[in-house]
């Protein structure tokens, strides 16, 4: 069964638990900037809003890196950066319009959610249940998809 | 059916791809005029400084991919297209029939009219080729002249200066990238790189490039003769000792390397006779059809539309080359489906210093602008609305989440109050964009 990230901001106290789990599953430190989840902070609200990849159909990065160094992992549901591959040169984090592709000028390539293999540290790190890894067709991905596919450039 | 694709590149590659998909049986002839797999031009700027080899180039990695498609590639030029007869001239004397035709040519670097141009030591920075030309010249401490400091030419004056040149820009306009950066935003590049010791001359322009034996005192006597003897000079296949790079303002430069990077012009030529649309580029409509039957264009050779203005025009863009090749593919295999335009966008990293643009980043008339500039941190950014809807952007020196710039303006989503706290501060970009246009499902739902 495919299995995605489901977000509930209302859940999240802004602990910030998941942004060190993911930094330091994928660079080895406990550095926030470095995550590839980030909570939002609406101060003004008092209201918190972790966000990352949607592992969306359209893979606009996908579709732009120029050296097919993005891939999808179908029976992960997940678009995977190959570091190996990746020239750093950062069209996809133009591309992407959910801004959840960015560059990493420490290892000069790009970085993004990849749900950890099948395993998100965000998810096991989540201390209220704000994030959880559950069945993909209950997370209300549908939703974040019918905004996606406004952006399509082809309507027809 | 037989869909022949004229060019190699990103939209050619992506247009047999995407035909594949649509359709099974179809014979896909993939047609391109270098003697390399299809390869990205984007990731030579890598290749010159070696963080890739040339296979890092390729555009497809997985060694049988055309053949496990039934893609097949023949490396040949297009010289004529018969529109009547559907049919190619090819460069060996040979024809191609076709059913249904995508033009993917691409662009070529133009070359400006300068004496001197054609010398050995003059390259652009395009091809394959050409980087192999420029790794052998461009050693640590040759002197380098760059002429042009727009998109291309600031992607390859990275590679250079991190392969430790000496290094002279010299741009035309009066700041760098001046066709994706105003005036604050291009002159904090300039500022960048000049601090990183490469010495860029704005509003300045290449009057000559001199030959070694003709430069005033340099070049000539015993070294210079010995050269012409062993066939040297103008037309020697090596370059042959220093050009002198001569500037309007009377500025004189020495140079072992100069690269040409002062822009590229769709590649039309081989359409002369075939009765073909043209202007700036192919002339297309919303499917990307061309005026001929069965042909379509995308890419950098296409006139298509842009998604801010609705007029046409070549943007010469990776993302825009992918979505041409992709709706082209679809159209030929025979659905119907309409390009909504694409946003001319780029990215660009100069030095460590990135910087990016979106839609109408210079903005509209009657629309509001915000810009917050912090020159000492070598920061800005600038957002244009129509109303509360985002319609372009530019920053430097920002790398976090700057896709949801493309996504507000492609989306068009009203901002409501969103807009008047990004006027007090442009920084709160997320989190206008979580709260507008992920409204409905993330920030509103506990509301």
């Amino acid at each position: 069964m495919l299995k995605s990230l489901h977000i509930d901001p209302g859940k999240c106290t802004g602990c910030k638990q998941c942004e060190m789990a993911c930094s330091y599953e994928h660079e080895q430190s406990f550095n926030p900037s470095l995550s590839r989840i980030k909570v939002f902070d609406f101060h003004e609200q008092g209201r918190f809003v972790p966000y990352t990849c949607t592992q969306c159909t359209e893979a606009w990065c996908l579709q732009a890196c120029p050296v097919d160094a993005i891939s999808a992992n179908e029976s992960l549901g997940a678009k995977v950066v190959s570091a190996d591959l990746c020239v750093g040169c950062k069209v996809c984090t133009i591309a992407c319009p959910f801004g959840t592709i960015s560059y990493n000028p420490r290892s000069g390539v790009v970085s993004k959610c990849d749900l950890c293999d099948g395993s998100p540290k965000c998810a096991e790190a989540c201390p209220t249940g704000a994030i959880t890894f559950v069945d993909a067709s209950a997370t209300g991905l549908d939703k974040m998809r019918q905004w996606a596919q406004k952006t399509d450039t082809a309507a027809g | 059916m037989r869909y022949v694709i004229i060019g190699a590149g990103p939209a050619g590659v992506t247009a047999a791809e995407t035909l594949r998909g649509e359709d099974p049986n179809g014979e896909i002839i993939l047609v391109g005029e270098e003697p390399e797999p299809p390869y990205s031009r984007m990731a030579i700027p890598y290749l010159l400084v070696e963080k890739i080899g040339e296979a890092g180039t390729y555009l497809r990695k997985q060694d049988d991919f055309y053949r496990s498609r039934a893609i097949e590639l023949v490396q040949q030029r297009v010289t004529a297209l018969d529109t009547a007869a559907q049919g190619l001239s090819l460069a060996d004397g040979s024809t191609l029939a076709y059913d249904r035709l995508l033009i993917a040519t691409g662009a070529t670097p133009v070359r400006p009219p300068i004496d001197g141009i054609d010398s050995p030591q003059v390259s652009t920075c395009w091809t394959l080729a050409d980087a192999r030309r420029i790794v052998e010249s461009a050693q640590p401490g040759s002197e380098v002249v760059l002429m042009g400091a727009g998109f291309i030419g600031c992607i390859i004056l990275e590679a250079l200066a991190m392969r430790e040149v000496k290094l002279t820009v010299v741009e035309m306009g009066d700041r760098m990238v001046p066709r994706m950066m105003n005036d604050k935003a291009g002159n904090l590049i300039k500022q960048w790189c000049i601090n990183k010791g490469v010495q860029v001359l704005t509003s300045a322009q290449v009057t000559a490039i001199r030959a070694p034996q003709a430069a005033a005192n340099n070049g000539g006597g015993l070294m210079g003769g010995i050269k012409k003897l062993f066939g040297g000079g103008e037309n020697a296949a090596e370059p042959a000792g220093k050009v002198t790079v001569e500037l309007k303002s009377g500025e004189k430069i020495a140079a072992d390397l100069v690269i040409s990077a002062t822009g590229v012009r769709s590649n039309l030529a081989f359409l002369q006779g075939s009765g073909i649309d043209t202007e700036q580029g192919i002339k297309v409509d919303r499917q990307l059809r061309t005026s001929a039957d069965n042909v379509w264009a995308a890419g950098d050779v296409a006139q298509g539309r842009d998604f801010s203005t609705g007029d046409y025009q070549v943007q010469a863009i990776q993302p825009t080359s992918v979505e041409h090749g992709k709706i082209a593919a679809l159209n030929m295999a025979g659905a119907s489906v309409e390009h909504r335009g694409s946003i001319n966008m780029n990215v660009l990293d100069t030095l460590g210093l990135i910087s990016s643009s979106f839609g109408l980043w210079m903005g509209v008339e009657d629309g509001d602008s915000v810009e917050r500039y912090w020159p000492e941190a070598f920061r800005y950014i600038c957002l244009q609305f129509r109303g509360d809807v985002l319609v372009g952007a530019s920053c430097v020196g920002m790398t976090q989440h700057i896709g949801v710039l493309r996504g507000l303006i492609q989306t068009e989503t009203p901002l409501g109050a969103w807009k008047q706290k990004l006027m007090e501060d442009p920084t709160r970009v997320m989190e206008a964009y979580l709260a507008s246009a992920q409204g409905a499902t993330l920030v509103g739902s506990r509301a």
